[in-house]
């Protein structure tokens, strides 16, 4: 690994001011870290913002649930307020990696990374997140760019993710059998003021399938889901799965989806 | 560089360190301690699992100057008064071992599923060990020890 200077932030303000083009926030470490050590990534500065209290943490109020930046994918999956508010982004946090990816991993990270086969996009498409930095805050609809891009300045910060509270919600995915991440994930979310169907996995960065919506919004049951057509084009064909696999499994995950809601 | 101090298996430790060293490359290059190792370094293996502050983690994927005033425990740490944990001495009645790279990871990922969860099923330690590679014992005998350990501890 490449030498960087390493620097732990006191606050965001801090954060913020000694971020430049050519460094990166160290949350878990998780992507960062190897990053560096495969020479895909190299950095002058690493801005340390775990001790930033006012970034970790989970609050719910009414209609949302909160989650500070630097809170860990452990944190999220044992938290009894997340399991109550939304079960299903519980669920989906206890599916991440493995328990020491978990114990260290964040969720501000992971949306940051925007990783095409990551879970917690979908999590943000799905369930209305708006994205809390320190001088802005953005629909996750804009947020997520393409892949591994988001609309985030270099110096920006995530605070906080705020998710709003469904009435119904599954998330289910087909894992890499080695990585855990998703090959195909299919977040379903039926909130009082529509449907949402967040898919990860399948393209270079997730989408809100609006075909599926527009279906389950007819008709919330899977049998829905049955009539609509899901095009393999634009979709990812790698070692693990074609294309046209990609699209079949988003079709069966949503209805596996729908039927666990 | 960066002057650190930390808690290593219940003893103080200060170290001027650099600042991309990490946790695996301070215990094993600095402290001597070998028996964490490295397989991928890359966060993918497992073999480098130690606890920090009492949850398990992959040190090769951790800075040291991120863990000043941290407390680590690593394999070596786990044995009190020349008498083997009762995790290791499970791994060693149950073969839950062949080759041994992997153990030092496995052992100390497996204390910290034991200390969330008293009697875990095969599928709860098997998902446990999700983040744990063994290229030779086809994971049974592990899982045994496991078993084992939790009815002994
Ligand atoms: C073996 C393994 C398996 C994994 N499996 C999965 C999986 O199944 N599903 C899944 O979704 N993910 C998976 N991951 C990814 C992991 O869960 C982390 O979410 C991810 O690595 C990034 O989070 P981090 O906190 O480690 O970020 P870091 O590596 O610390 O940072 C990543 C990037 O985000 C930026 N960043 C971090 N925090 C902020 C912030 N607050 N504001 C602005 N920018 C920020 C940094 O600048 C950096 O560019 C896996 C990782 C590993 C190593
Ligand atoms: S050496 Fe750390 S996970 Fe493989
Ligand atoms: S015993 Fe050889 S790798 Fe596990």
């Amino acid at each position: 690994m490449k030498t960087f200077n390493y620097h732990s932030a006191k606050d965001v303000k801090e954060a913020s001011k000694l971020a430049s083009s050519n460094s990166a926030f160290l949350a878990g470490g998780m992507t960062t870290i190897p990053s560096m050590k495969l020479g895909l990534a190299s950095y002058k500065d690493i801005i340390d913002i775990k001790r930033i209290k006012k970034l970790s943490g989970i609050k719910v109020s009414g209609k949302t649930v909160t989650i500070g930046a630097t809170t860990k994918h452990s944190e999220v999956a044992n938290s009894k307020d997340v399991k109550k508010a939304i079960p299903s982004l519980a669920a989906l946090a206890e599916g991440i990696g493995d328990p020491q990816v978990r114990n260290r991993g964040t969720i501000g990270g992971s949306i940051a990374n925007n990783d095409p086969a990551a879970d917690y996009p979908s999590a943000c498409i799905a369930l209305n997140a708006t994205i809390h930095t320190n001088n802005r805050s953005i629909d996750a609809e804009k947020f997520f760019r393409g892949m591994f891009e988001t609309c985030l300045k270099s110096t920006e910060v995530i605070e906080a993710i705020e998710f709003s509270i469904p009435e119904k919600s599954s998330y289910q995915k087909l894992p890499n059998p080695a990585s855990r991440y998703a090959i195909i994930g299919v977040y379903v979310a039926k909130h009082k003021t529509g449907i949402n169907v967040g898919v990860t996995g399948a393209k270079s960065c997730v989408y809100n399938d609006k075909d599926l919506a527009g279906a389950l919004t007819k008709n919330f049951s899977s049998s829905a889901i049955d009539s609509v057509k899901i095009s393999s084009s634009g979709m990812n064909s790698d070692i693990h799965a074609s294309s046209d696999y990609r699209a079949n499994m988003v079709k069966a995950f949503a209805k596996k989806a729908v039927d666990a809601c | 560089m960066k002057k650190i101090a930390l808690e290593v298996n219940g003893k103080k430790v200060t170290k001027e360190i650099s600042d991309h060293t990490t946790l695996s490359g301070l215990l094993r290059d600095i402290l001597n301690l070998t028996g964490t190792h490295i397989g991928c370094d890359t966060s993918q293996c497992g073999a480098c699992v130690v606890h920090v502050d009492g949850k398990s983690i992959k040190s090769c994927t951790a800075l040291a100057a991120d863990l000043d005033g941290s407390k680590v425990t690593t394999i070596e740490g786990l044995a009190s008064n020349g008498k083997l944990h009762p995790m290791q001495e499970a791994f060693k009645k149950m073969h839950g071992l062949q080759c041994g790279f992997c153990t030092p990871g496995m052992v100390m990922s497996a204390v910290d599923l034991l200390k969330n969860k008293k009697n875990p099923s095969d599928q709860e330690i098997r998902d446990w060990l999700e983040g744990n590679i063994c290229r030779c014992t086809g994971y049974h005998n592990i899982v045994a020890a496991v078993k084992e350990a939790a009815s002994k501890m």
